[in-house]
């Protein structure tokens, strides 16, 4: 009894917060558009049973018929596994001189890596916008170095859309792989080298396979979120930028058509399911590993 | 006996393997190894014995390339080795923690050194299973170290070690986790691979009766310094203090002045008003040096009735008695107050044995049964 309580929680927790909003989109997603408030019928208003009369997929089969849909999936993931592989580039060699470095020194590091988190993700990204314009920082800096002549065009290129995805999912990155690194046993470096490894062969045959679960976690906790964003490719990214988030937000709030917005939504969520799947497999695995 | 004994360390011609000069290692402030000499010879079974925390393991990670030396210098075969990292010495080492690598199976992780030197794998795979083997592991080489027991890990560290057959091998207590039987069968596996392979071998052990059984000398040291380098039985029979005297084995420690009776016999005033204890000693000592006189317990005679001759003869009433099966300790109270341990065979069954607690006792021994030492 007091079991099928505590297991209710989550699962109650999981039906309000994800289940109902997502029977809510998905609903949505079969009606049609309209001039009214809210914008698409049936609602409520015509009754439930009306509601619940008709579904109509053809918002899921605008979807396949204009191009632009397919294209931004497409170059969202593009985006977002590109953006995941360079977070991982930055992130490991941050996670493993965080994980080397002297034990008293390892919580302030920590700090310095969740430190960005304190200011609103907003105003760091507004502040990137400062350093990558044209009259922005970075290229003051280099125009001052003497590197290049002309200010170089990077804000609302692809180019600011990965830095600011790299910069702002860094932590996410590092921390689980920190984690990983810093569980290893420093001897297994030293049976590897005592072995016969050179100090590279020690770091491809130990360190990296020790670390892979959290080279995994992190990157899922990188792509996933990655691949739905909106913010960061609208502030810094241009009118070449093509990621569904962004034509997700002109959809519900430019045009004003939630049924194909929500349709948008629900193929989305779809095409997370599986890293997510993927992802809570790893986890669990890797909580089996360590008992 | 054969006539050729193996004792290299008593040929002055003889190039050691290893040869540690001035060795001294510190960690900040605190002395690990202090200025330490030591050669080991080629095909030495090498025990290293001591203390928790005297520096043993510092020894063996300065020989494998883990730990920079702070001053003096380690010599393999001739040459300085400070400066060439772990990959390229021809030694491995069996860690105190295992260091087994938890995402590779046993057989993998045995195999890992021998991938490393490209062999092919007709080889890796032969060797890796005679290893196994030897290990009697054969059953476990797919499963991963977290799915074995502790001991089974162990096995699997001291073959990894072995897979290589390298020159030198160190290794950090290698059988602590082993129950006694597999722990003598796994010695004698050790002596025999030796032996066969002529690897030389660099053991520490907390066990001192597995330092006797293997080693061809033992080192036993204090503080991060080596006090006495002998064969098993030199260390048992003349310890050099009594330090090792007491580390190694049970001993009886009388401590006195001593007095010249004679050539190269003394008198050992230990108690007011009691006779001297007569011993044998090369070592000089002066009229009232203070001198300690170590016996070990089965050098001590025990018997109710009085004997008819005998050198050091007293008296006392027996406190305890430790019954270890083959043998048994009992504990004698001297009327000064003194415990003197003596061990005699049980060469009877428990019932007939005629000395129980509070007996009155004889104890005797002879001159030469102990050692005389000045510190
Ligand atoms: N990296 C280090 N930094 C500081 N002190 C150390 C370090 N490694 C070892 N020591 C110190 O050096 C001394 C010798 O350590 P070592 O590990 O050699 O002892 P040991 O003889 O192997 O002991 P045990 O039998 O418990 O394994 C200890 O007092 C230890 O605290
Ligand atoms: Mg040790």
């Amino acid at each position: 009894m007091r079991r099928a309580a505590l297991i209710a929680v989550p699962y109650f927790w999981l039906l309000v917060l994800f289940l109902v909003p997502f029977i809510i989109v998905f609903k949505i997603s079969l009606s049609d558009a309209a001039l009214a408030i809210p914008p698409y019928t049936p609602t409520l208003r015509d009754g439930i049973a009306a509601m619940f009369a008709e579904f109509d997929f053809e918002n899921f089969v605008f979807l396949t018929e204009d191009d632009l849909y397919w294209k931004a999936y497409l170059s969202s993931l593009r985006i977002a596994l590109l953006s995941t592989f360079l977070t991982l580039l930055v992130g490991y060699p941050i996670a493993y001189g965080m994980a080397r470095a002297p034990e008293e020194w390892r919580p302030t590091l920590m700090m310095l890596v969740i430190l960005p988190f304190w200011t609103s993700f907003l105003i760091r990204v507004y502040a990137w916008m400062g350093i990558l314009s044209n009259e922005g920082l970075l290229n003051q800096l280099l125009i001052w170095l003497g590197l290049i002549g002309e200010p170089l065009q990077m804000l609302n290129t692809n180019f600011a859309v990965y830095v600011g995805i790299v910069y702002t999912y860094l932590p996410f990155m590092i921390l689980p792989i920190y984690a990983a690194l810093d569980r290893m046993d420093g001897s297994l470096i030293e049976a590897a080298e005592d072995l016969g490894c050179s100090r590279l062969q020690a770091f491809w045959l130990v360190t990296i396979p020790l670390s892979r679960n959290g080279i995994i976690a992190g990157s899922f906790l990188v792509f996933i979120p990655a691949l739905g964003e909106f913010v960061i490719p609208s502030l810094l990214g241009g009118s070449g930028t093509l990621m569904i988030g962004k034509v997700l937000w002109e959809e519900f709030f430019n045009n004003r058509d939630w049924p194909v917005a929500s349709a948008v939504a629900v193929i989305l969520l779809l095409i997370l399911v599986i890293p997510i799947v993927l992802f809570q497999r790893n986890q669990q695995k890797q909580a089996e590993a360590e008992q | 006996m054969s006539q050729n004994v193996f004792a290299p360390w008593d040929d002055p011609n003889a190039k050691p393997l290893i040869r540690f000069q001035n060795v001294t290692k510190r960690f900040g402030e605190f002395v690990a190894i202090d200025d330490l000499t030591l050669d080991i010879f080629e095909q030495e079974f090498f025990a290293l014995l001591g203390p928790s925390g005297c520096g043993k393991t510092t020894m063996m990670r300065m020989l494998a390339g883990f730990e920079n030396i702070s001053a003096g210098r380690i010599e393999l075969s001739g040459q300085d080795i400070g400066k060439v990292p772990p990959n390229k010495r021809a030694v491995n080492m069996m860690f105190q923690s295992y260091a087994l690598f938890p995402h590779l199976s046993v057989w993998e992780n045995i195999a890992f050194g021998l991938k490393r030197d490209r062999k092919s794998k007709e080889q890796i795979d032969a060797r890796v299973a005679e290893m196994l083997k030897l290990t009697r592991l054969e059953k476990f080489a797919h499963r991963k170290p977290h799915q074995i027991s502790g001991g089974q890990r162990q096995r699997v560290a001291l073959a990894r070690s072995l897979a290589k057959a390298p020159k030198l091998l160190l290794l950090d207590e290698p059988l602590g986790a082993l129950d006694k039987k597999l722990r003598q069968d796994t010695q004698f596996e050790l002596m025999d691979i030796q032996e066969q392979t002529g690897t030389t071998f660099v053991i520490v052990t907390h066990d001192q009766e597995e330092a006797m059984t293997v080693a061809s000398r033992v080192a036993v040291m204090d503080e991060g310094r080596i006090i006495q380098v002998a064969t098993p039985s030199a260390i048992y029979e003349y310890p050099n203090s009594v330090y090792v005297a007491d580390f190694i084995g049970d001993v009886n420690i009388i401590e006195g002045k001593a007095k010249p009776a004679g050539e190269e016999l003394f008198h050992l005033e230990w108690a007011e008003g009691r006779a001297p204890v007569k011993a044998a000693s090369q070592q000089p000592f002066s009229e009232g040096q203070t001198a300690h006189l170590a016996i070990r317990p089965e050098k001590i005679r025990i018997s109710t009735e009085k004997p008819e001759e005998a050198v050091n003869l007293f008296e006392g009433k027996v406190l305890d008695i430790a019954y270890l099966g083959n043998l048994s300790t009992y504990h004698v109270e001297l009327p000064s107050g003194q415990v003197i341990k003596a061990q005699t065979a049980n060469t009877r069954r428990l019932a007939r044995r005629d000395i129980t607690w509070e007996d009155p006792v004889w104890i005797s021994w002879s001159a030469t049964a102990g050692v005389m030492l000045d510190r």
